[in-house]
């Protein structure tokens, strides 16, 4: 199935047409995508959006093995995706991709020339961090702006101030000196936002932030994320929470095989509903 | 107190304390991020390369700690390796390159003849025999170890922490991952001399572990795991010379009354 024409297309200056950036995704079996793009209004024009990352025909996966083929999209400034599929569908190997840590099999990944290489906030799932690591919030905040430091051995006041920052905008300057293995769930994922703060004012990438969080610190977690997003950073989340009371973002990337979709979130709902 | 003045006034001892306390001190460097990164095995491992090593550089005439440096980093970037290769079983690696290697150093030294070796002393350290040119080559190699340690300390807990959101923000994980190998394997063959093949994977636990019961900080368990092994060494080594008891086995036992008592402190601070 094609995607369906979703919003009003911003111009793209260079190839003199109007695109959708929901038509950007191409699915695995270079399907026609069916769209038609609409013509301007002063609104769209007034809301052109800069692309943050392009992914260009990318087949990402490892040992000869593609697990994502020919995928085409681009992340724009101030989105906020979700991405989503079952397990194996390639959403942690796309991250990995995005982040540099898996070479692209095939295709390439092009980032804004703004977006320095490094300065991406990574945030792991949680499982993936020894919960009884001995270490003080503020060394773990800190260690977010280690991309500044390159061959520098020690600190410097900025970075400092940095991580300082990073603690205030998420309201948790009062954890500083207090160990991350004395911290609830959430408050971790915290200091781990955090940290990925202090790395990056443009673009967040989280694996599944809210796993292990109940229900009122996954509500306060989102809420936090979306707050950020308003702030103007670009967000990029693997998650499983997708039902309607826990709608957050603006897009969505449905990694299946067969069958991918990127589109904004209510066209997403109309898609599942279809099927 | 005059027994303590009489202790140090032999050479020997003074060149066992001022070692010990350096390569004490470098192993509980080491030893935080090989525990805290569930990596201790790797300690014993190299040690055991190292008795090999040793062994083969006795026979062959060369150098031993010379020789040994580089075999035992090599191996070192071996065991890290294949540990990381999730396809094969970290812990059965060590075992198989460290079961080698111990036979590897036996064979060697058994076959060839007229060579005198004492492998005690290579098990179990030959602490009190320690020669003028022992003591240059571990000073300069114990403050290396601090110098390299000091100047990665920021990488090297990012690392241990969390490795794969160091290297997404760009730290050189291949780099400091390689470094990191080298000063564990230069502490191992340094330790080696003084604790011997067996026992000196506990200079490079113990501390941290004892540490990490009573502090909850990165810094504070470096720090604290600095000083419990450099205290513990001295009173090891006192209590040796005294008692007239194993010297590293004395060693290895105060370190294991520390960790007892910091987890009874810990337990206690806990209800």
């Amino acid at each position: 199935m094609g995607l369906e024409p979703i919003w009003i297309a911003p111009f793209d200056f260079k190839s003199n047409a109007y695109t959708n950036s929901a038509t950007r995704a191409s699915s695995l079996n270079h399907e026609q995508t069916n769209y038609t793009t609409l013509a301007p209004s002063s609104q769209t024009i007034y809301n052109y959006k800069v692309s943050l990352i392009k992914l260009k025909n990318l087949s990402l996966g490892y040992n000869n093995q593609s697990i994502l083929e020919n995928l085409n999209l681009e992340i724009d400034e101030g989105d906020f995706i979700c991405i989503v599929g079952p397990n194996g569908a390639g959403k942690s190997t796309l991250i990995k991709g995005i982040l540099k840590l898996l070479k692209p099999q095939k295709g390439k990944i092009v980032y804004n020339k703004n977006l320095k290489q490094n300065f991406v906030g990574y945030m792991p799932q949680e499982t993936k961090v020894d919960a009884n690591f001995p270490a003080s919030v503020y060394e773990i905040v800190l260690s977010g702006t280690l991309n500044r430091l390159g061959a520098r051995p020690f600190y410097q006041k900025s970075e400092k101030t940095l991580a300082k920052n990073a603690l205030k905008t998420l309201k948790i300057e009062h954890l500083a000196r207090k160990n991350f293995c004395d911290l609830s769930g959430g408050q971790r994922q915290k200091v781990l936002l955090a940290r990925s703060l202090a790395a990056t004012t443009k673009l967040l990438i989280l694996d599944e932030p809210a796993n292990n969080l109940d229900r009122d610190a996954r509500t306060s977690f989102y809420q936090t994320l979306t707050d950020l997003n308003k702030q103007g950073i670009t967000i990029l989340m693997i998650t499983h929470d997708l039902d309607h009371d826990t709608l957050i973002g603006n897009k969505v990337l449905s990694l299946r095989p067969g069958s991918i979709f990127f589109g904004n979130v209510k066209d997403f709902y109309k898609k599942v509903h279809h099927e | 107190m005059n027994n303590l003045l009489e202790i140090f006034s032999y050479t020997f001892m003074v060149r066992a304390l001022i070692v010990g306390v350096l390569i004490s001190l470098c192993s509980a460097l080491v030893g935080v991020p090989l525990v805290l990164r569930k990596n201790s095995m790797i300690g014993d491992g190299l040690s055991h390369v190292a008795f090999g090593a040793f062994a083969i550089a006795t026979v062959l005439g060369f150098a031993p700690v010379e020789f040994a440096i580089p075999v035992v980093v090599l191996s070192s970037f071996f065991i890290l390796r294949l540990s990381e290769n999730s396809k094969i079983n970290g812990d059965a690696a060590i075992a198989i390159v460290s079961a080698s290697a111990l036979a590897i150093g036996t064979f060697a030294v058994s076959v060839v003849e007229g060579i005198n070796v004492d492998l005690n002393s290579y098990l179990f350290g030959s602490i009190l025999s320690l020669g003028e040119s022992d003591v240059l080559i571990s000073i300069i190699l114990s403050i290396a170890v601090l110098a390299l340690y000091i100047l990665s300390y920021h990488k090297i807990f990012a690392l241990t922490f969390d490795q794969k959101f160091a290297q997404s923000i760009g730290v050189r994980v291949g780099l400091y991952n390689a470094i990191f190998a080298v000063l564990c394997s230069v502490v191992v063959v340094l330790g080696m001399r003084l604790m011997g093949a067996l026992l000196i994977s506990s200079l490079i636990i113990f501390p941290t572990l004892s540490g990490s019961q009573i502090f909850k900080t990165f810094k504070s368990v470096v720090i604290s795991g600095v000083f419990i092994s450099s205290i513990s060494f001295v009173l090891g080594l006192v209590i040796s010379y005294l008692c007239s008891t194993p010297t590293s086995s004395t060693i290895v036992l105060v370190n294991l009354a520390v960790f007892l008592l910091a987890k009874l402190l810990s337990s206690i601070k806990n209800t």
